[in-house]
């Protein structure tokens, strides 16, 4: 089965310092994919990467085999590869429904508008015309996941989602994600919670210095391995499991 | 009081004027961080350009004095079409984290616009003749005098002011310009074309720069070395205003053309630079401007 | 076991600096050297290149080094000028100390001055050192003891030759070059200046290094309005008659970007290349002027799109010249074999 979403050794720099030194990663239709990592692990850059925000060489990325890296980040969501930000990073300028419109701006055609986001987040739809910086947190981060919906991904990005939120909110977020991967949306979401990303995800890697260090099905991957990956052993990365 | 009232009136009025330099300057500051310091030559193009263009058209057409009404939509669309390909063929190339590269390109501007004019016009002073308009006046009751012209031009700079920030408000353009004014690499993720916007923003300051030429041409006369004076008021406005708000500037304007009168009457020679003065010492006190944008 | 030596000189640096000192003892001696027909005009000429250069060098170490793009540098230029020709008339002191005494007034009067400066930043600070500096020409143009609008003249120099005064003037000014050079450079090559390259690159990033970015912005800020000052006294010392709106005019700062904009900005350099291609082009296209003017805006723009770091710039990238380094290279040198 071919990968919707593949890199091939990809290497990424901020000026003349090197962030990600060589990682193979793919994900299928349908698969909801973790990362995990300390911070400064290159998960971030990784998704950067993945968006256009951070320039790449155009074969270390394709998408349904098509060399994407390099492209700009608009162009990379036109093709249908959306990006829930780091620290939800809505526009402050624009209320909640001005934040979400904004997501649609890409012009790809699909389920979700707002009718669809307002009924998976029903308290969006009663602060539409507020200002997206007068939300909680755990708000802005629906109305951040809604925005990225809005666009009719075919994969969808998620980074931190449960950055400074608390637990209880991070529940009711992570209940969407079912909703959401129903109609065999293909997720990736950054996580900094390690048991939370074992449990809702199919597949993990795990990223340390730059570089995959651990990868394979969630449910095969005992704790000793995945701390082993996570704090960095000058061994060799290890594949647990078979990718099917 | 009469005194005080005509000069505050008239202040106000002058400010309308102002106000219409100061949005162009503010609509592209906000948009895309640019400071525009051709501005105010920018705006003498304007003027000097409709200058020509009548001069054409009273050989081309020499009894029609509606004909020049009639062609100012059309001038305002090559206005747009100038800003719009001005932005994106060479502005565009200089916009970034360093304010000194574009900074250096619009002065660049400024100094040729400013000696083109200067070899195609020479230093002398002109004008746009409007049939009377510039001294028609209306007499209000209390014995106060108010010109005509003035008072129509407060009312473009309100109705510009109000329709701008609808624009911003309510429509798909404005949420894009906020949106990468906000934040311009998630902008871009979501999918805005900035440069094209960018495009968008300085056409549409171009349409106002044109028309404050036109006015301005209309309510005085015009040389080519005026460009720096109306920079400098355009600025002002802006900044006693509060960045990021239109009627923030509509009103710093205001405030200005009322300082600048204020001046005037203490002694000819003094009111500019009593302009100037209130403007620092405001900037001492209150950096963000009378009416900043309040962000969360 | 490999030693790491700090080392700032390059190949092209050490005879430059010779070739720097033949220069300087050659164009001090023109007084004695030169034909008698051209002397003063050469000397005249030499004086003029050399405030054109001193201003472009600190408004270079301002925007270049300090980031900190300013407009509005004539201010300091027109009072520099003013206030030499002040203490020279009414206070009876000698022209030439009035020079560098205005300097120091200068820089004394920048610091007030940036008390509401600072308050702005990026481009709304470049246009807000204009309005400044209109106040400074608004203000000198209504003080009727010094002539109002139409200026006045230098009279304290009745009394002293004009072969006497050309001569002092010119070697003030060389002197003054000289010095604006070396202090410019020194400040760069000291930590202070390794701090400022800091502040340039990334305010947040220093200040998080414990570098007191306001006090360095400060520091330059006033050296630089100093050399502004030096500049304008020593050019009205020459030019015998100061007015308003020739001495505060925008032209002086326009030139001053376009010499280091065409030399590279952030480059000691580059104002050096830059004074020298804009004394050249004006020997040659001063006449034309209108046009003159236009093809200088446009080279600027030309330039700052497509050679962004200028020609020395340019150059520099390319071949690695540098004739005044102040970039720390790592150079590994090998113990003695034991």
């Amino acid at each position: 089965m071919t990968a919707l979403l593949q890199t091939h050794a990809l290497t990424a720099f901020y000026g003349d310092a090197q962030a990600l030194f060589g990682v193979d990663f793919e994900v299928h239709q349908g698969e909801m994919v973790a990362i995990i990592g300390a911070n400064g692990a290159g998960k971030s850059t990784f998704m950067k990467a993945l968006t256009g925000l951070v320039s790449t060489q155009t074969q270390q990325i394709t998408w349904n085999g098509q060399a994407i890296g390099g492209l700009a980040p608009s162009d990379i969501v036109k093709r249908g590869i959306a990006l829930v930000p780091e620290g939800r990073r809505l526009f402050p300028s624009l209320n909640v429904e001005e934040n979400l419109l904004m997501g649609a701006s890409a012009g790809r055609k699909g389920e979700w508008n707002l009718q669809r986001v307002f009924s998976l987040f029903p308290i969006l739809k009663e602060k539409r015309l507020q200002p997206s910086t007068s939300l909680s947190g755990g708000q802005q981060q629906m109305v951040a996941i809604g925005r990225a919906l809005m666009s009719n991904p075919a994969v969808l990005l998620c980074d931190e989602l449960s950055l400074g939120l608390a637990p209880i909110v991070i529940k009711e977020i992570y209940a969407a994600m079912p909703l959401i991967c129903a109609q065999g949306m293909t997720a990736v979401i950054v996580e900094q919670d390690v048991s939370k990303a074992k449990e809702v995800s199919n597949r993990l890697y795990c990223f340390q210095e730059g570089q995959v260090s651990l990868h394979g099905a969630s449910s095969s991957l005992t704790q000793a391995q995945i701390s082993k990956a996570y704090f960095g052993m000058p061994d060799v990365p290890a594949a647990v499991g078979s990718i099917a | 009081m009469d005194l005080l009232l005509q000069t505050l009136l008239q202040g106000a009025l002058l400010g309308g004027l102002y106000c219409l330099f100061a949005l162009g300057l503010s609509l592209m500051y906000g948009v895309m961080r640019l400071t525009n310091t051709a501005q105010g030559d920018f705006i003498l193009l304007g003027s000097f350009t409709a200058i020509a263009l009548i001069a054409g058209l009273k050989i081309l057409a020499p009894e029609n004095i509606w004909l020049p009404l009639l062609l100012s939509p059309l001038l305002l669309i090559v206005a747009f079409g100038f800003g719009f390909v001005l932005q994106r063929q060479v502005l565009n190339k200089v916009l970034g984290k360093d304010p000194l590269p574009s900074l250096v390109v619009t002065f660049g501007l400024s100094i040729v616009i400013q000696n083109l004019l200067l070899e195609v016009f020479s230093a002398d002073p002109r004008s746009i003749e409007s049939a009377g308009l510039n001294t028609a006046s209306l007499q209000l009751p209390g014995g106060v005098t108010l010109g005509v012209l003035p008072v129509l031009i407060l009312f473009l700079a309100i109705t510009t002011t109000s329709g701008l920030q609808w624009m911003f408000n309510h429509t798909a353009l404005g949420r894009g310009f906020r949106a990468v004014s906000d934040d311009l690499e998630i902008a871009q993720l979501m999918g805005l074309n900035a440069k094209r916007l960018y495009a968008y923003a300085t056409g549409i300051a171009f349409m106002l720069i044109t028309m404050a030429g036109v006015l301005q041409g209309i309510r005085t006369t015009v040389s080519p070395s005026d460009g720096p004076m109306l920079l400098l008021f355009a600025f002002e406005s802006v900044i006693i205003g509060g960045m990021g708000s239109f009627w923030g500037t509509l009103a710093g304007a205001l405030l200005l053309g009322i300082t600048q009168q204020i001046g005037f009457r203490f002694d000819p020679g003094w009111g500019i630079w009593f302009g100037h003065i209130v403007f620092l010492l405001l900037l001492l006190v209150r950096p963000q401007g009378l009416f900043p944008k309040t962000v969360g | 076991m490999d030693t790491l030596k700090v080392s700032r000189s390059n190949a092209a640096s050490r005879p430059a600096l010779i070739v720097a000192i033949l220069l300087v003892t050659v164009a001090a001696s023109i007084p004695i050297w030169a034909p008698e027909d051209v002397r003063s005009a050469w000397m005249r000429e030499f004086v003029e290149i050399a405030c054109y250069l001193v201003f472009a060098l600190m408004w270079n170490l301002l925007a270049g080094y300090g980031g900190m793009v300013s407009i509005g540098q004539q201010a300091y230029f027109g009072f520099g000028g003013y206030v030499m020709l002040m203490l020279s008339n009414f206070l009876g002191v000698n022209p030439f100390l009035s020079v560098l005494l205005s300097a120091l007034c200068t820089a004394a009067m920048s610091i007030p001055v940036s008390l509401v400066a600072f308050r702005l930043q990026g481009g709304y600070f470049a246009v807000g050192t204009w309005v400044i500096a209109e106040v400074f020409r608004l203000s000198f143009a209504n003080l009727a003891f010094v002539g109002g609008g139409s200026g006045t003249s230098l009279t304290a120099f009745a009394g002293i030759s004009k072969a006497m005064r050309e001569q002092t003037t010119f070697w003030l000014a060389l002197a003054c070059m000289v010095f604006s050079i070396a202090l410019v450079y020194i400040f760069l090559r000291s930590k202070r200046g390794l701090a400022l390259m800091a502040i340039r690159d990334n305010e947040v990033a220093a200040e998080s290094q414990g570098i007191a970015v306001q006090k360095t912005k400060l520091a330059v800020y006033v050296v630089a309005s100093l050399g502004a000052g030096l500049a304008g006294g020593l050019y009205y010392l020459s030019n015998l008659r100061i007015t308003p709106d020739a001495a505060f005019s925008v032209n002086w700062t326009a030139f001053a970007i376009f010499m280091v904009v065409i030399g590279g900005i952030g480059r000691i350099e580059g104002p050096i290349v830059g004074a020298l291609i804009f004394w050249i082009l004006n020997k040659f296209f001063s006449d034309y002027g209108s046009w003159y003017l236009m093809g200088l805006g446009s080279l600027a723009i030309v330039i700052t799109i497509y050679f962004k770091q200028g020609l020395w710039g340019y150059a520099q990238q390319k071949w690695g010249w540098s004739l005044f380094p102040t970039q720390r290279r790592l150079k590994e040198s090998i113990k003695g074999k034991s």
